[in-house]
């Protein structure tokens, strides 16, 4: 019924875990060989799409962040999750911009919600914040209601 | 008079050099579209560089609409979070209830009835042509045909009246909760959407006749807005764009949801992956979803609206009057909501601008840990940059009408 099922598993070194649950995979992926394993996984198991990639923040576990690529195979018609995990003090992983132009927006994104950066992005600024903004709100560190302004700082004079 | 004009200080002053540096080197006109422009649906900027009429680069701006809904998600409880799901798409907030609740109800292993399912199907269905009315109505009067828009906004206020009989709410319905509906169809639906479903497929028929064969609606959009199937898979387009080059994709039939296998349907699929093609599939869904909602109608199983599930969905009124356990239940929902097993989902829907996914995760409380929202609108207008490239800057008007997306949609 879901897609994806009686198809091989997939097997390539930077793997480093696979898991199954309510009919999706998901592979748990070494960060630092993440484009290698999005260059194979595009071109031997045809994930053609990148449907979205984003983050989850465990904030205060570690590793703290969880960058997350789900990939599509039309012809395939099968979905798969990948993961990587992502120290706080070292929150960088390599761009596949280049494995997928769509990754552009999304890492962005992820960059502009989470403070996750990737090497190697063409162009890697905010964009749902403005510029200019401080901090990363989907962090589970950041305030939902903001910062609160003190008025008592205000000069009356 | 010659002696003045000598004399003149502006006539002595050196030519300035007006000259570029490279005098092959295109001069380009920055021109900055929006975001209050009213051809872009929302508050969209699109930074233009303009040589002559043609566009060379075309930039968009997006986060006009931020509101943070996928970190208020994380606030609410789990129920809570349905009504923040209206608010992402506000054409197709069905559609929106409805993925959500698929993706919680995977998470708690919920068995939902027939009739539910039926009941979502055909909701959906309304809703995507209340979207594809309102796209149609307002894109042709971007183009310049201003009668259609009359004749789209009539029968998409059927349609609004409709969910307000199910809902109480024309808009921001949430009314696909978490185990089930919201309530009880209420008395008199079916004739209410029979009557409906029963005028509409003429009223498509007026609109392909004021269209179809409009030589300026169809100077207008035949050949304008190319973009090549491989540039629109890279980039993450999906919906009727993808459908209109071509690629009959279509996640109602390769991953079906909420027993839409039951149905029988076809997908609207056109190669010449322009405007008017776009637009050609989008009546053809049209008339799908009629035949969608005709089945629903006649083939509608009997049985309850909402799961068996006293944990997940409220109980009766009339159990909770004369029940311990009920108010017991009722009181437990109510007040803190009900808890989630840990996991994480990814569940998609076909929208009516492409492929709605949420990714969920929970940490096992009531409230969800983690709402990641992957929009259509979003992953669609990442491709604007490359349609754009090189056409006329009156037919980017066309072009960009023809995406649907929805700025709510895109910056969440």
């Amino acid at each position: 019924m879901s897609a994806g099922e009686g198809i091989n598993v997939i097997q390539h070194d930077a793997i480093l875990e696979t898991r199954e649950a309510f009919g999706e995979t998901t592979l748990i992926a070494d960060p630092a060989r993440i484009v290698h394993l999005c260059r194979h996984l595009k071109a031997e198991e045809k994930f053609v799409r990148l449907s979205a990639v984003t983050a989850v923040d465990w904030h205060p576990a570690e590793p703290r962040f969880e960058v997350i690529y789900h990939l599509h195979s039309i012809e395939n018609n099968r979905r798969l999750r990948l993961k990587c995990r992502l120290p706080e003090n070292d929150a960088v992983i390599d761009s596949v911009y280049e494995v997928w132009r769509g990754a552009d927006w999304y890492e962005r994104e992820v960059f502009d919600m989470f403070g996750i950066r990737f090497r190697n992005h063409p162009n890697l600024v905010r964009i749902l914040m403005p510029i200019d903004w401080d901090g990363h709100p989907l962090r589970k560190d950041y305030p939902v209601h903001g910062h609160k302004y003190d008025y008592s700082q205000e000069s009356h004079g | 008079m010659a002696k003045i004009l000598d004399e003149d200080p502006v006539a002595t002053l050196p030519a300035p050099a007006v000259e570029p540096e490279n005098p092959a080197a295109p001069r380009l006109m920055t021109l900055n579209m929006g975001p209050q422009h009213p051809s872009t649906h929302g508050v969209l900027r699109i930074m233009l560089e303009l040589e002559g009429e043609i566009i060379r680069k075309a930039v968009p701006d997006i986060g006009f609409l931020h509101t943070g809904i996928e970190k208020e998600c994380e606030q609410k409880n789990w129920q809570q979070a349905v009504t923040l799901t209206d608010r992402v798409d506000y054409l197709a907030n069905l559609s929106n209830n409805l993925v959500y609740a698929l993706a919680v109800e995977k998470l708690l292993q919920l068995e939902i009835p027939e009739r539910a399912q039926w009941m979502r199907v055909m909701l959906a269905e309304l809703s995507r042509l209340n979207s594809h009315l309102v796209w149609l109505g307002t894109h042709a009067l971007d183009i310049g045909a201003m009668s259609v828009f009359f004749y789209c906004f009539r029968e998409r206020e059927d349609i609004l009246r409709i969910f307000e009989i199910f809902s109480g709410q024309r808009m921001m319905t949430s009314y696909i909760r978490i185990g089930g509906l919201a309530l009880e169809p209420p008395r008199g639906w079916d004739k209410r959407v029979g009557a409906f479903i029963r005028a509409f497929p003429s009223k498509v028929d007026e609109y392909e006749n004021l269209l179809n064969a409009n030589p300026i609606w169809k100077i207008r959009t035949q050949n304008v807005g190319f973009i090549s199937l491989e540039d629109m898979l890279a980039l993450g387009v999906t919906g009727p764009m993808i459908r209109a080059a071509g690629l009959q994709w279509d996640i109602r039939k390769s991953e079906p949801y909420s027993s839409y296998e039951k149905f029988d349907f076809e997908v609207p699929c056109y190669a010449e992956n322009d405007v008017y093609a776009r637009y050609r599939v989008r009546l053809g869904e049209m008339r799908q979803s009629t035949r969608i909602i005709t089945q629903a109608l006649e083939g509608m199983p009997p049985g309850d609206w909402r799961a068996d599930a006293p944990h997940v969905t409220l109980p009766d009124r009339e159990k909770m009057k004369t029940q311990m356990e009920a108010l017991i239940y009722h009181f437990k929902i109510v007040t803190e909501g009900f808890r989630v097993p840990a996991g994480e989902v990814y569940q998609c829907v076909e929208s009516p601008r492409g492929e709605i996914g949420y990714y969920i995760v929970s940490d096992g409380t009531s409230k969800p840990y983690r709402v990641h929202m992957r929009t259509p609108s979003f992953g669609n207008l990442q491709a604007l940059g490359i349609m754009l490239k090189d056409t006329l800057i009156a037919d980017s008007i066309a072009s960009l009408g023809s995406m649907d997306f929805v700025l709510g949609d895109t910056d969440r």
